[in-house]
């Protein structure tokens, strides 16, 4: 028998390990204590507690000005369904145009692009080669018909950091509503929303160690937005539906701890992401960073294998017990090269050889040793086989 | 079929046969392009009795297009022309034991791959005649 192989997950971006704390937090909800958060009597009544006291929490995590700006709903892509839709639905006599980034996640994305089929006006801003949205062309798309900007807060592919606070303070200039989809960002990046010019944002439970199945709309007071989900008063009649209150005490706990350890865990982070790219670019070359060289999420690396596809490599790294992902074509079930890398002017070949490692709180410097002692033969193996790699000799 | 794929794509994925080059070949076969995400290059070496005595490929692309091309060698090494001609995108994803909806695609460049390696042949053949 041979030693049970090493597992390293670098997927953290899809999605994270559900942290002890959390689970234990949450244990008591699902049958304890198993009353409707909205009854009024003794079983129902710690059941509203716990969601209070979430909604505190994750208030807290993002710096708002007040919990009640907080709405709970089944995860980061209800979220940007129900700013995005909600908004149009609330401006329509305003206007009908929104402005987003051409690099959003798939959430953001086909909302925009469903709206624009409904017969809203939709701008795809484009973005720099680092990933960067142009804030110039942001500001001259702005006309007096425009609603909505919607930007996200850090990219899932690349882990580029967009500008929230200029286009905030452009928003707030023009009168134009700001939603930011924050999923990626929030408990790894500082926020601070009440002195932010943010009307909507968006987060997951599942991104940041706490369940899947949750997420939180910001919702910055005084926003008109129209309710998508309709039934009864749940969510200060923003959302309705019986509160998923094991999922939304997981998702304030995970907060809670993100908040705590944000700082501490931003640099380890950091560290950990260097020193694989370090070790990647010191043992094979043709190999480029995909994403922003310092404003960038902490624990993203997206970095192109040159001459090759990605798939092969996720698959050879898959046998060797690690988890890593590719923003291009295969993995997402589309034949599509990554509409992110795309839109940075990637060249379409170095496109389909981009690897995205995103590191989380469980992975040490070991995880990092052995994926730099894995990933070399692959590479080495995968170019031999490819008919590009004589040309590029 | 769905997302997933078969042991034996993995199989021909992880000890892909043939691969490589025929530097003498006969036929040379390229197909695709990188916006697409593949592309194979496939060698045939065919003897006076045109049958196939070896075949070698080199393929950029996920690992569907890898296993589809090591498959086309295995099936072709030792057929005539005209039996390789009947070779179809089917029967190597047959022989994988089926592939992926979005990855049927990897056995049409396979077959396409053959075609022009086949073409190339009986040009270089009828241009020796003439």
């Amino acid at each position: 028998m041979t030693a049970e192989m090493r597992k390293v997950y670098l997927d953290n971006n899809a999605t994270t390990r559900t942290r002890e704390e959390v689970i234990a937090a949450m244990a008591p909800y699902f049958g304890g204590i198993y009353g409707n958060a909205s009854s009024i009597h003794q079983f129902g009544r710690p059941a509203r507690t716990a969601v209070d006291e979430a909604r505190n929490r994750v208030a807290s995590l993002l710096g708002a000005a007040s919990p009640e700006e907080i709405i709970f709903t089944s995860g980061g892509t209800e979220s940007d369904n129900f700013a995005i839709k909600g908004v149009v639905n609330a401006l329509r006599s305003k206007g009908n145009h929104i402005i987003t980034s051409a690099i959003e996640h798939p959430a953001v994305l086909n909302t925009c692009k469903f709206l624009a089929k409904e017969g809203c006006l939709v701008t795809f801003v484009g973005v720099d080669e680092y990933g960067v949205i142009k804030l110039d062309e942001l500001k001259k798309a702005i006309t007096d018909k425009t609603i909505l900007i919607t930007v996200m807060h850090a990219n899932n592919e690349i882990g580029t950091i967009e500008p929230v606070e200029e286009i905030g303070k452009i928003a707030e200039e023009k009168g134009v509503y700001f939603h930011t989809d924050a999923v990626q960002s929030a408990g790894k990046l500082p926020l601070d929303l009440k002195n932010m010019n943010i009307s909507l944002l968006s987060i997951s439970g599942h991104k940041l160690y706490g369940p899947k199945g949750v997420g939180a709309l910001y919702i910055k007071k005084g926003t008109k937005i129209t309710p998508q989900m309709l039934g009864g008063h749940h969510e200060m009649g923003k959302r309705a539906g019986t509160e998923n209150v094991p999922g939304i005490v997981g998702l304030g706990k995970a907060c809670e701890l993100a908040g705590k350890e944000l700082n501490a865990e931003s640099k380890k982070l950091t560290e950990l992401r260097d020193y694989l790219y370090k070790g990647i670019t010191s043992k094979i070359e043709d190999v480029r960073l995909n994403g922003h060289p310092q404003n960038r999420l902490p624990n993203t690396l997206n970095v192109g294998f040159k001459y090759l596809e990605g798939e092969g490599i996720i698959l050879n790294l898959d046998m060797e017990g690690v988890g890593a992902s590719t923003g291009s074509a295969c993995t997402s079930g589309s034949l599509e090269p990554s509409h992110v890398l795309s839109a940075m002017s990637v060249d379409a070949a170095d496109i389909q050889g981009s690897v995205r490692f995103s590191i989380g709180r469980d992975n040490t410097k070991e995880d990092i040793n052995y994926v730099v002692g894995v990933l070399p033969p692959i590479i080495k193996r995968l170019r031999d086989m490819s008919p590009l790699y004589e040309k590029g000799k | 079929m769905e997302g997933q794929y078969t042991e034996k794509v993995m199989e021909h994925f992880r000890n892909p046969r043939n691969v490589g080059e025929i530097p003498d070949a006969s036929g040379i076969g390229n197909v695709g392009n990188p916006v697409c995400g593949d592309i194979m290059r496939l060698y045939i070496k065919v003897d006076e009795n045109e049958i196939i005595t070896d075949a070698k490929f080199k393929t950029f692309g996920c690992g569907a297009a890898i296993a589809t091309s090591s498959m086309v060698t295995e099936l072709v090494k030792g057929k005539t022309i005209e039996e390789a001609l009947k070779v179809s995108n089917h029967a190597v994803a047959e022989a994988l034991g089926g592939l992926p909806k979005i990855k049927m695609h990897c056995s049409v460049l396979a077959e396409q791959a053959l075609r022009r390696a086949i073409d190339d042949y009986l040009a270089k053949k009828k241009a020796k005649i003439a």
